[in-house]
């Protein structure tokens, strides 16, 4: 029992961060149609830039705001330079285009930073608390992983349901044409919501690093992940990439955790969850809308 | 017309509501796949497309004995890598540029068929090599089989992603039944012989003695001779015809009795199949079938060799494949005398890979082949547009 509640546990905290990453993924696909998967990479970039800080003798935190504001930055640079020249053209140039970048930016931190395996350090300690008599797998680390992602979405919520800019934003996912005769401006607000996208992409990239080996190609599993529960939940739904990210954490820890040498099974598994969901509900369990066709 | 507007035209301008997005058929990505609509009267080369390509066969046959014979061991290498990528190339290529679905997971097929040759080799008395090869690309073709039932429901990103996860997924089955497939360290594999005729082949035709390196390259060349003659005669026929239309007008297609499921289950089999041969051809050169060689950059650089070459253009992934291997030690160097160090210097070529992509599609979706394709026709059809009398 009480190693189910660990598994559990776990699968939870994992869970929040791949709700996160594909939070991030869904923000872009609803405001531009376009899976970036770039975000990894882009995650990994900022990851490295809070390591470097970090290691230069500054606290986590300031470490960690600036590589938000690094995520904003390159999210915003992305959109402006190279997607803004695919947006509305052939899926396939899109989707080729992100890999690109997916690629480059991934070498590029490697020339930069090292391709070496480093350790990156989390902010509060990785002990689990004790419960009676026993210790359970929440860790203080875990909490602030949960808090980070819920302040995150809550923080979401207020800028989409209740400001201005949220609305404009809104405004030009739905209807770009209609939005643009109201006055919005489009263009900038594809290049915030892809800013905002890359800062919860870069916060799931440290969160998932804090207590590990952080290296060039380390989140290649997460935009699997990401893109996995971001599907699940239909691609079009930000409750939906939540409600995934949790299901495909669960998941995937009781495979590591109950199968045996399972650890190795865990990509295989995404992989399977992934056929099963296109293969029997192809819109997700949450989409808002069926797909059209011409 | 469509292959004669610019490429770049698409992508400015447009509304940029997803419904618009996914009625563009892909014409401009893959220009480069559409043959010319007439081929020129005074042509000398035969009629028959068959005969055509027999010939362009028994020229390319003698090229690679030239290029193999002229060249040293160590390119006689670089060539066999060559022909591993081409193959794979090539199936991709058909599938992406022909048909229109992207794959993330050539490596993962690749990785199949680089096992099943492992596997086979290992065995104390191993079948012959044909029959090996033969296996590696069967198994490829059932598991390409599987994801292409899924893929077939597919479009553009989410076919991305689910090949993408096949790609990080499947290398992972290596390492949890290591005692059968060699967990990380792989499997070795036993390179069989030269043939005696091989010996006695390559003393007539240059003299030079005829290592396993060399006969590994012409094996290479042979599968990769074999394959682009088979998916050049598949491009040209109505099954190929059939894939484009697939690709450029799912609606029209089917309401002409297309089932365009099928047709892309077909091409994904047929690229996988590909896919197989190249991982068997790439065991044996390796001489090791481990999950780090079929890592997610193997199948982005293969992306990477069909873009720069051109959609659907098997002389584009010829070249693009060339790219993927002459480039990487050429940027090594460069990165070397900037005082790069040598593991930062050896991800300067998937940094270039990268670069390329996105420069690739942005600027010239058509890529190298596809663009010039694309001139020649503009030049042909403005000619022809200034002497209207021959009509």
């Amino acid at each position: 029992m009480q190693y189910f509640v660990n598994v559990t546990l776990t699968g939870l905290t994992e869970g929040m961060v791949y709700s996160a990453f594909a939070l991030a993924l869904v923000l872009i696909w609803r405001s531009t149609r376009i899976v970036n998967f770039a975000q990894g990479s882009m995650a990994a970039a900022t990851t490295f830039i809070a390591l470097a800080l970090i290691q230069a003798g500054q606290s986590y935190w300031v470490a960690l705001i600036v590589a938000l504001l690094s995520g904003l930055l390159l999210g915003a640079i992305v959109e402006r330079v190279v997607i803004r020249r695919v947006e509305g053209g052939p899926e396939l140039n899109a989707v080729i285009v992100t890999l690109g970048l997916f690629v480059a930016i991934q070498a590029a931190i490697a020339i930069v930073f090292g391709s070496a395996f480093q350790s990156f350090p989390t902010p509060f300690g990785l002990e689990g608390f004790q419960v009676g008599d026993n210790r359970i797998a929440l860790t203080p680390n875990s909490v602030w992983v949960i808090a980070a992602v819920l302040v995150t979405m809550a923080l979401l919520v207020v800028l989409f349901r209740f400001t201005r800019i949220g609305l404009a934003m809104r405004a030009s996912a739905f209807g770009q044409e209609v939005a643009r005769l109201l006055g919005v401006r489009v263009g900038r607000m594809l290049t915030l919501g892809w800013a905002l996208a890359a800062v919860v992409g870069s916060l799931a990239g440290l969160l998932i690093a804090g207590g590990e080996f952080v290296y060039p190609a380390y989140m290649d599993s997460l935009i699997v992940f990401g893109f996995v529960a971001a599907v699940l939940g239909g691609l079009d739904s930000p409750i939906g990439a939540i409600v995934g990210g949790l299901i495909l954490g669960l998941a995937l820890s009781y495979v590591s955790g109950y199968v045996e040498r399972g650890s190795a099974l865990v990509n295989v598994a995404a992989l399977v969850i992934l056929m099963v969901v296109l293969l029997v509900r192809p819109g997700g369990l949450f989409a808002s809308s069926t797909a059209r066709r011409a | 017309m469509s292959d004669l507007q610019s490429p770049t035209n698409t992508t400015a301008e447009g509304t940029r509501t997803g419904g618009k997005a996914a009625e563009e058929a892909p014409t401009a990505a893959t220009a480069g796949a559409d043959q010319p609509t007439a081929t020129p009267r005074r042509s000398l080369l035969p009629s028959s497309t068959l005969l055509r390509h027999l010939l362009v066969l028994l020229l390319a046959a003698v090229g690679a004995v030239v290029l193999l014979e002229i060249t040293d061991p160590f390119t006689n290498s670089q060539l066999a890598t060559l022909t591993y990528y081409a193959i794979a190339a090539g199936g991709l290529t058909v599938l992406t540029g022909m048909n229109g679905q992207i794959s993330l997971g050539h490596g993962a097929l690749m990785a199949v068929g680089a096992y099943t040759t492992a596997l086979f080799l290992s065995a104390d008395e191993p079948l012959p090599l044909p029959l090996i090869l033969l296996a590696a690309i069967v198994t490829a073709t059932a598991v390409g089989a599987l994801v292409g039932v899924a893929a077939a429901r597919l479009h553009g990103p989410y076919l991305a992603g689910a090949t993408l996860a096949l790609a990080v997924g499947l290398p992972g089955l290596a390492i949890y039944f290591h005692d059968v497939l060699g967990g990380e360290q792989g499997m070795r594999v036993r390179a069989p012989r030269a043939p005696e005729a091989f010996d006695s082949f390559i003393s007539a035709v240059s003299g030079n003695s005829a290592t396993n390196t060399k006969w590994l390259a012409y094996l290479g060349a042979i599968c990769l001779l074999i394959t682009y003659f088979l998916l050049a005669n598949l491009i040209r026929s109505r099954i190929g015809r059939t894939w484009r239309a697939v690709r450029d007008q799912e609606v029209a297609a089917e309401l002409a009795g297309i089932n365009l499921g099928a047709w892309r289950v077909l091409a994904f089999v047929v690229s996988a199949a590909a896919a197989g041969l190249a991982g068997g051809v790439l065991a044996l050169v390796v001489r090791l079938a481990a999950p780090s060689g079929f890592t997610l950059v193997l199948s982005l650089s293969l992306l990477t060799a069909i873009v720069i070459g051109g959609l659907g253009s098997l002389l584009g992934a010829l070249l693009g494949s060339a790219l993927l291997v002459f480039l990487p030690p050429f940027v090594t160097d460069l990165g070397a005398g900037w005082g790069l160090d040598n593991t930062e210097a050896a991800q300067l070529a998937p940094f270039v890979y990268g670069v390329v992509l996105i420069v690739a599609m942005i600027f010239a979706p058509a890529g190298f082949v596809g663009t010039l394709r694309m001139r020649w026709l503009t030049r042909r059809a403005k000619r022809a547009a200034a002497q209207p009398s021959r009509g």
